[in-house]
C-alpha cells in the first residue's frame, strides 16, 4: 500500500503525470464538428477524447415514449472497442448503462423540455480514447453540444472530478489515480445557478474530507465552464466578446 | 430612438437584473433575467430578449413557411416544415368545401416532393401545425431554387423593413420567397443574377452576426454604397 502511495504522488504533492493536488488536466473543446448532427462538441480532457452529438428536437420513436406535455431526452453514453487498451465488447456494458442515465439526469435540470411537447432530444457520446474521468468530459462536451444544437437551456452543465490519492485531497483524478487511489468523487454543477446535477462518490471520505473534497470539484467545475465557455465563444462569436 | 444595449450571451448568462419582462429566448429566475442560447441579447425599457444565433424551427401561427409534401391521408397532406413538428394541410383547404374522398384525388393537386409555400393557420402544445394556402402568394411552387439556411438567420435575411431583402432582388431581378422555417426560394430568369442572390443568402446565412452586413452584401453584388445602414436586427 506504502509503495502504491509513492508512486501515486511525491512528498511534496506532486501527482504522477507532474501535476500538482489542484491542478487540471488539459482542456480543449471544438463546437460544431458533425455535420450532419444538430449540435456537437469534441473534447480533449487529458488523454480523453470524446465527441458528443445531439440530434433533435424530433419525432420519438418508439411513439409510445413520447410526453404529451413535454420533450423527454435520451442520452447514449458508448465507449469505442479501441478506447482502451484491451478491445472492448462494443455492446452496452453495465458500466455504460448506468453512466448514460447519470449523463441524462445530470443534463436533464438544465434542459428546458416544456416547449417541445411530444418531441425528444438525442444525446450521443462517444469515448475514442479513454482515461479516468470519462464520464464528467462526457458531461462537459454534451452540455456544450447541446447549446450548440439551440436547444434551451437554463445553463451550461460543466462537470469535474475530485478525490483522495495518497490520502490527500486532489482535483481531476486521471485513470491510475482512480484504479489506485482512495476515493473518486465526480460532481457536476450549473455554475450560474450554483446548483448540482451530478454527486456520485466511489470510495471512502471522513466528513471534513468529503467537504475538502466538494470545494475542490467545484473550483474544477468552474475552470472547465470558462474553457466551455469559451469554445462557444468562439464558434459563434470568434472570440468577439462585444 | 430607444437604446437598446446589446451583448453576446450563451446559456446561462446573466443578462440583466430587475423588474423586466423575459421575452424569446429568456428564463427568469427570481429577478435574473438568463439567456437559454447563443445569441445576441438585447435590453429595452422594459423587457428583454435574445436574438438566437442557432436552432430549429418552432412554428408560430401566422409565419409563411416553405414546406415539403412528405405524405398523403385521406384528408390531408403532410408536409416537412423543416421542425420537429409535421405540418397539416387539409384536403378542404384546396379543393373546397365539397371535398370528398370518393370524388377526389389529392395527389392531382399536391404530389409527394411538391413544395408549397403555405401560412400557419394554427399550432398549439398538443396539436401539430395546422396550414393554409388560402392567402394571396401562397401555393404551390413550380420553379426555383430551394436555398436552406438556419431559422435563426432569416430575421437578417429580411432586414430592417425588408432593406436586405430588397437590397438583393433589386440588384439581382429575382424573386425570392422567404419561408420563416429557413427554406427561400429564388427565382430568376437570368442564370447568372440567380447564382448571385444564392451566394448573397448563404453569405447571410455565415456572417448573420457581424455588423455592417448590408454594406458587405452591396458590394459582394457590386451595389454602390446607399445610405441605408443596417444593423443587427430583429
Amino acid at each position: 500500500m506504502v509503495k502504491t502511495m509513492t508512486q501515486l504522488m511525491t512528498e511534496d504533492g506532486i501527482r504522477c503525470d507532474g501535476r500538482r493536488l489542484d491542478e487540471l488536466r488539459n482542456i480543449s473543446i471544438k463546437v460544431g464538428v458533425l455535420k450532419n448532427a444538430d449540435g456537437s462538441a469534441y473534447i480533449e480532457f487529458g488523454k480523453n477524447k470524446i465527441l458528443a452529438g445531439v440530434f433533435g428536437p424530433r419525432d420519438v420513436h418508439p411513439k409510445h415514449m413520447a410526453n404529451p406535455d413535454s420533450g423527454i431526452l435520451r442520452c447514449r453514453y458508448h465507449m469505442s472497442p479501441f478506447s482502451v487498451t484491451e478491445r472492448k465488447n462494443p455492446a452496452p456494458s453495465r458500466r455504460e448503462i448506468e453512466i448514460s442515465k447519470v449523463i441524462k439526469e445530470a443534463l436533464q435540470p438544465a434542459v428546458i423540455l416544456k416547449d417541445y411537447p411530444r418531441t425528444v432530444i438525442d444525446v450521443f457520446i462517444e469515448v475514442l480514447q479513454a482515461d479516468g474521468g470519462s464520464r464528467c468530459a462526457a458531461l462537459d462536451a454534451a452540455a456544450v453540444a447541446l447549446a450548440d444544437a439551440g436547444i434551451p437551456m437554463r445553463d451550461l452543465v460543466s462537470a469535474c472530478a475530485a478525490g483522495k490519492v495518497a490520502d490527500r485531497i486532489v482535483l481531476d483524478v486521471n485513470n491510475e489515480e482512480d484504479q489506485e487511489g482512495q476515493a473518486d468523487m465526480p460532481v457536476a454543477l450549473m455554475p450560474n445557478m450554483g446548483k448540482i446535477t451530478l454527486l456520485q462518490l466511489d470510495g471512502m471520505l471522513k466528513p471534513e474530507e468529503f467537504k475538502t473534497c466538494m470545494q475542490t470539484a467545484l473550483v474544477g467545475c468552474k475552470r472547465v465552464y470558462e474553457v466551455q465557455r469559451k469554445a462557444l465563444m468562439e464558434k459563434y462569436f470568434q472570440n468577439g466578446e462585444q | 430612438m430607444m437604446d437598446v444595449k446589446r451583448r453576446y450571451v450563451i446559456p446561462g448568462d446573466v443578462i440583466a437584473t430587475g423588474p423586466l419582462r423575459p421575452e424569446q429566448n429568456v428564463y427568469q429566475d427570481g429577478d435574473r433575467m438568463i439567456s437559454t442560447c447563443v445569441g445576441i441579447s438585447e435590453i429595452f425599457e422594459n423587457s428583454v430578449k435574445v436574438i438566437p444565433l442557432t436552432g430549429g424551427y418552432m412554428p408560430k401561427s401566422n409565419d409563411l413557411v416553405i414546406g415539403k409534401v412528405i405524405g398523403t391521408s385521406p384528408l390531408s397532406w403532410e408536409f416537412d416544415i423543416n421542425s420537429c413538428f409535421v405540418g397539416f394541410l387539409p384536403a378542404q383547404d384546396v379543393f373546397g368545401r365539397d371535398y370528398s374522398p370518393t370524388k377526389d384525388e389529392l395527389k392531382q393537386r399536391l404530389d409527394i416532393g411538391d413544395l408549397v409555400a403555405t401560412r400557419i393557420a394554427n399550432f398549439d402544445r398538443s396539436r401539430d401545425p395546422l396550414l393554409t394556402v388560402q392567402d394571396r402568394d401562397l401555393g404551390k411552387i413550380d420553379s426555383g431554387e430551394l436555398v436552406t439556411i438556419s431559422p435563426s438567420k432569416v430575421p437578417r435575411l429580411i432586414g430592417k423593413r425588408g432593406s436586405m431583402i430588397q437590397t438583393i432582388e433589386m440588384a439581382t431581378k429575382a424573386i425570392i420567397t422567404i419561408g420563416q422555417n429557413g427554406w427561400i426560394v429564388i427565382s430568376c430568369e437570368d442564370s447568372e443574377g440567380l447564382l448571385k442572390a444564392v451566394e448573397a443568402v448563404k453569405m447571410i446565412d455565415a456572417l448573420a452576426h457581424t455588423p455592417n452586413l448590408t454594406e458587405r452584401v452591396k458590394s459582394m453584388l457590386g451595389v454602390p454604397d446607399g445610405e441605408n445602414n443596417d444593423t443587427i436586427n430583429d
